[in-house]
């Protein structure tokens, strides 16, 4: 083997392991980041038992003594985000299965542009103008005491989630061998028989998927959510109540926190809940996608 | 995914470098002011006011919150906090547990007004009534005379050293055996603007925040210590002279007593230059 050679094969050895090292890289951070919150996360239990903390329904975490139960705040979390789903996934698909199949070119470049446009605007943005515009006529139009209520942050969200929603969802449809819309309007299919039974139905992973990463979004937004939903933490009855989510609240409260302290460890335990909430998000889309492939 | 796991790592940790870097405020010409958002306008006037007459001196002002200050100060980010109630005896023990004791200096004082939409016919409460509403009690405007609309309760929240006075001296009445919270329907807002702008458009809204925050069209109310006493307005004279019964100290919390570059600020704070940048800014000077 003369040097050559070796310099190569040593040159490929080092490149395949830096590209091994960058592969696993995410998943080395997401174990780091699970690690350090159940670090600080986990002294909590010590003061407080578990079940007081995911059942009791006060929080008033700088009170003496504190009170640290976060049921309403999950509460407000699947409240909103429930909402957010059920706006922006049928509107979001719909609006996927135009672009893909129906909509003519230069319509479908302007729509892409459109919706590639509306997710770069920065959350904080749309939470101000859902807190300008939004709230007050959601007080008028149902004759609230307040507009900063679930709904509000569930209509914030949906416009956020839509374009995550629309771009992966288009991508799946647009995936779809072109053979099996021929074969379909050979056999006499029309053109929505074909798109909703055929091309649809060949799409439901990827759509899956978009869905999946779309909730993702809505269930981790913090900024929009806390300057809508009016921030206050009781167990709501109706998506026309004020709620407090649970990453309002890390945001809001980390501030006023002292480093070690029992209500740092709260908050970082509301991390650890957050983590488990989508790490079941996922592992579910995920699990289905596998059986469905199968 | 190669490249941006990398570049995010590489950002982060470029960030947490540059954070030490400022916060250890290796520089000996700058200042780390942090806390209340009641006073960080205050602050921010003082610190050019300061540069100005000073311009090898850097004064960095942020808010946040009280609490924000004060763990500022246990962690040593920051020189002086900026906080708008006492610190309790807890917060006390963790600075000195690192190693320092925390120094209380009064800079200014501040009236906690309490505000309604103008379209709104209360114009007096009683601090009694003032925490009945905050605590539920009372919850409709047409118990106190006023239309027949439930109240939306406006609070600060509770990194707000705001919200914690108002807690311990309305909703408690000053005393700690009492264990008055604010009712869990509160709405809490994460700014006294958001608050202003919340109070504007909503006419069964009501809020409290620094004097300092007061404009000529928001309707502020008058308020009575007791029953029996008279309903006063939150000015000036009747903060100083004691009789309008929400006020309270505006503070600055120092590591140990100060020296140096803290001590010639604070002296400037406290000179009658000074304390006419308190009156600017519609706050109460001390002095």
């Amino acid at each position: 083997m003369d040097t050559h050679t070796k310099i190569r094969k040593i040159k490929e050895f080092i490149i395949e392991r830096l590209i091994f090292l960058s592969g696993i890289m995410s998943i080395i951070i997401v174990a780091l980041i699970f690690a350090f919150l159940l670090k600080e996360g986990l002294t909590l239990f010590w003061q407080v038992p578990l079940s007081d903390f995911i059942f009791a329904r006060n929080w008033y975490p700088i009170s003496d003594p504190p009170q640290f139960g976060i049921l309403p705040l999950i509460l407000g979390s699947v409240l909103v985000t429930a909402g957010a789903a059920v706006i922006s996934v049928p509107i979001g698909i719909g609006s996927a299965l135009f672009i893909a199949e129906i909509a003519p070119p230069k319509t479908k470049e302007i729509m892409k542009a459109g919706v590639e446009l509306l997710a770069a605007i920065p959350s904080v943005v749309i939470g101000f103008i859902g807190m300008i515009t939004l709230a007050p006529i959601i007080k008028s139009v149902f004759g609230l005491p307040t507009g900063l209520t679930a709904l509000s942050g569930a209509i914030t969200l949906a416009f956020m989630a839509m374009p995550t929603i629309v771009s992966i969802a288009e991508d799946a449809i647009t995936a779809v061998p072109r053979q099996y819309r021929e074969a379909a309007i050979a056999m006499g299919a029309t053109k929505w028989q074909t798109t909703w039974r055929i091309v649809a139905y060949a799409a439901r992973p990827g759509m899956l998927a978009a869905v999946m990463l779309g909730i993702g979004r809505v269930i981790g937004e913090t900024m929009a959510v806390m300057m809508v939903t009016g921030n206050a933490a009781l167990i709501p009855h109706s998506i026309l109540q004020p709620v407090r989510t649970l990453t309002a609240t890390v945001a809001a409260e980390m501030g006023e926190t002292v480093q070690g302290g029992e209500h740092y460890a709260a908050l970082f335990a509301i991390g650890i809940v957050l983590f488990i909430i989508t790490f079941l998000i996922n592992g579910a889309a995920d699990l289905y996608l596998h059986k469905t492939k199968k | 995914m190669l490249k941006s796991s990398e570049t995010i790592i590489l950002t982060v940790s470029l960030l947490l470098i540059s954070g030490c870097a400022r916060n250890q405020g290796g520089n000996s010409n700058t200042l780390q002011i942090k806390g209340s958002d009641t006073m960080v306008n205050l602050g921010q006037a003082w610190a050019e006011e300061y540069m100005n007459k000073n311009p090898e001196t850097f004064v960095a002002v942020t808010g946040g919150g009280s609490g924000t200050g004060i763990s500022a100060l246990v962690n040593g980010t920051c020189n002086i906090a900026e906080v708008s109630r006492e610190m309790k005896d807890r917060e006390i023990k963790l600075v000195e547990s690192k190693g320092s004791t925390p120094v209380k200096h009064i800079v200014a004082l501040d009236g906690l007004v309490v505000v309604v939409n103008p379209a709104n016919k209360i114009s007096e409460l009683t601090l009694d009534q003032l925490a009945d509403i905050y605590t539920g009690k009372i919850r409709n405007w047409k118990e106190l005379g006023g239309h027949d609309a439930e109240i939306v309760l406006l609070s600060r929240e509770v990194n707000s050293g705001t919200h914690v006075y108002f807690k311990e001296h309305v909703l408690q009445h000053g005393r700690s055996d009492n264990k008055e919270e604010f009712s869990p329907e509160a709405l809490l807002l994460s700014s006294s603007h958001a608050i202003v702008d919340e109070i504007k458009q909503n006419q069964d809204a009501i809020g409290y925040y620094g004097m300092g925050y007061v404009t000529a069209e928001d309707k502020t109310l008058k308020i009575a210590k007791d029953k029996n006493s008279p309903a006063v307005p939150p000015t000036m004279e009747n903060i100083i002279d004691g009789s309008y019964p929400i006020s309270r100290p505006l503070l600055m919390y120092t590591r140990g007593e100060p020296s140096g570059l803290v001590k010639l600020f604070l002296d400037y704070i406290l000179s009658p230059e000074g304390q006419d940048i308190v009156k600017k800014l519609d706050f109460v000077p001390v002095k």
